[in-house]
């Protein structure tokens, strides 16, 4: 019973022990090879973390990780930029409005034209995706930032660097974070179709490829490896929000 | 200490002040009292130099206000701590700002937590620590950069009875110790009288009377009699505005 109770309360233990009970039902249910058992995935996923689906883990990781770094390096000061600024605001909005809806999948093409078959265009299409929600996120976050903190630091003297470090900053802050969130999700599922192109490595690549192949318990192992890559990510995203946004 | 000069603000169309002359001695304290939007918030961020005027002038200490000045002091209604600051890094921002260094700052911050008694919250955040303790710390970090003119919007308004009378009791203890000019707003009679020795009644848009305030600075004042006549004063001129705002309607 204790144990049980134990299992209840760690939420990540009992969501990944919900999974594989549904997946194994899953799996006795439709009694095909198209739906490997847990158990053998899982074997399998840890045999081919010792070769090749490390690195194509890593690949997709660092693409991703490059296409998020870039993104904020873009967006966070142009958001900040249109908060602050009526002008920057009613000259970008318009162009952000157009752009952000059109699906950039389908300019994936032109990237690779563009930008070469390698790295750059997948991880351009992941910017062209995310930049949007992080530049309209931080816009946001500025706008809501009530008056009174502007005039509270207005009566303490402080310069304008001063007003963006010590109030703008860590007030859009957790913001960025749950930007960064919902990014993570829009990212992955964009770098999985990207992968699906003139590439050799990435986990898109690999599931792909197994699925080609007719190999259906490599692929569960790939989707595995794709599952917790995100929930690495999205685990790595609360610490760094824990750390750099204690007060929320 | 503050002339005011034929003051008018405008937000678009609307009149939010209107003619303002009013004189406030140096080191003497003023309540300024009256209905919700009489303009007595416009009033004080206008003394603060948040409000520019559209017509007239406020002086201070005989120079024109044109922006905020750092000898003025400013306490918000809800504090205006900013959440993701420490009540230590909220009392050392001004500091910082004015470019002082870390062990003078440590001295200043310290003490006046010491004298507020919230230093054992100096790592808390805001939201950690009671509306009190929360209000302590605003005027801490008011009276830390030790500003010549003190103003308060609605510094109590916030809090239950019994925090509200803690702390009009130690503005009244932090003024007697150190005085300073200090202009508050409040829209409690009791609070005016306490801490007011001009009483400013608003009606809208303007100054309605003007009554001075012979107890100020008795801390028992609430328990005697005279405080009462005070406060039926400021509540009759009161209510003669609120009945004529009827009327008109």
């Amino acid at each position: 019973m204790k144990v049980f109770e134990k299992l209840l309360r760690s939420r990540s233990l009992f969501g990944s022990l919900s999974i594989l009970i549904l997946w194994y039902v899953l799996h006795l249910a439709i009694g095909s090879k198209i739906i490997p058992g847990p158990f053998e995935t899982i074997v399998t996923f840890f045999h081919l973390m010792t070769g090749s689906l490390l690195l194509h883990i890593l690949s997709s990781i660092l693409r991703i990780t490059v296409a998020i770094v870039l993104s904020m390096g873009i967006g966070i000061p142009l958001g900040l930029w249109m908060g602050l600024s009526k002008r920057a605001d009613s000259f970008i909005s318009p162009i952000a409005y157009i752009l952000y809806p059109i699906p950039k999948v389908a300019f994936l093409p032109l990237f690779m034209v563009l930008f070469g078959l390698g790295n750059s265009s997948k991880i351009i299409l992941i910017l062209s995706i995310i930049v949007f929600q992080i530049i309209l996120a931080v816009r946001d976050g500025v706008k809501e930032i009530p008056k009174e903190y502007f005039y509270s630091v207005a009566t303490l003297g402080l310069n304008r660097w001063q007003i963006y470090s010590s109030l703008v900053f860590p007030a859009v802050l957790p913001k960025i974070m749950s930007a960064l969130r919902v990014s993570i999700g829009v990212s992955i599922a964009t770098l999985f179709f990207s992968e699906n192109y003139a590439t050799t490595y990435g986990i898109g690549y690999f599931i792909m490829n197994c699925w080609v192949m007719v190999d259906y318990v490599e692929m569960f192992a790939g989707i595995l490896a794709m599952s917790l890559m995100g929930t690495f990510i999205f685990k790595a995203v609360d610490w760094a929000e824990g750390k750099i946004c204690p007060w929320v | 200490m503050i002339r005011i000069r034929d003051l008018g603000v405008k937000y678009g169309n609307e009149t939010a002040l209107e003619n303002i002359d009013l004189d406030i001695p140096k080191n003497k304290t003023c309540a300024i009292i009256g209905p919700s939007g009489c303009g007595k918030t416009t009033l004080l961020y206008t003394m603060a130099g948040l409000i520019v005027p559209s017509s007239g002038k406020v002086l201070i200490n005989g120079e024109e206000l044109k922006s905020t000045r750092k000898e003025t002091g400013v306490i918000l209604q809800n504090g205006g701590l900013l959440p993701w600051k420490t009540a230590w890094d909220n009392v050392a921002l001004g500091l910082k700002a004015r470019g002082m260094d870390k062990a003078e700052i440590n001295g200043k911050v310290s003490a006046i937590l010491e004298e507020l008694g919230i230093l054992e919250h100096r790592d808390k955040y805001p939201n950690q620590i009671s509306g009190g303790q929360r209000q302590r710390v605003s005027i801490a970090r008011t009276l830390v950069l030790e500003p010549d003119l003190l103003l308060m919007d609605e510094a109590s308004s916030s809090l239950d009875a019994i925090n509200r009378e803690h702390i009009q009791n130690l503005i009244l203890k932090l003024y007697m110790k150190n005085p300073a000019t200090m202009v508050m707003v409040t829209h409690s009679i009791e609070e005016a009288v306490f801490l007011g020795q001009t009483i400013v009644i608003m009606e809208r848009a303007a100054i309605k009377h003007i009554i001075e305030n012979p107890y100020f600075g008795d801390e028992d004042i609430r328990t005697k009699p005279e405080y009462y006549n005070i406060c039926l004063e400021v509540r009759k001129w009161l209510s003669k505005e609120l009945s004529k705002e009827e009327e008109d309607k």
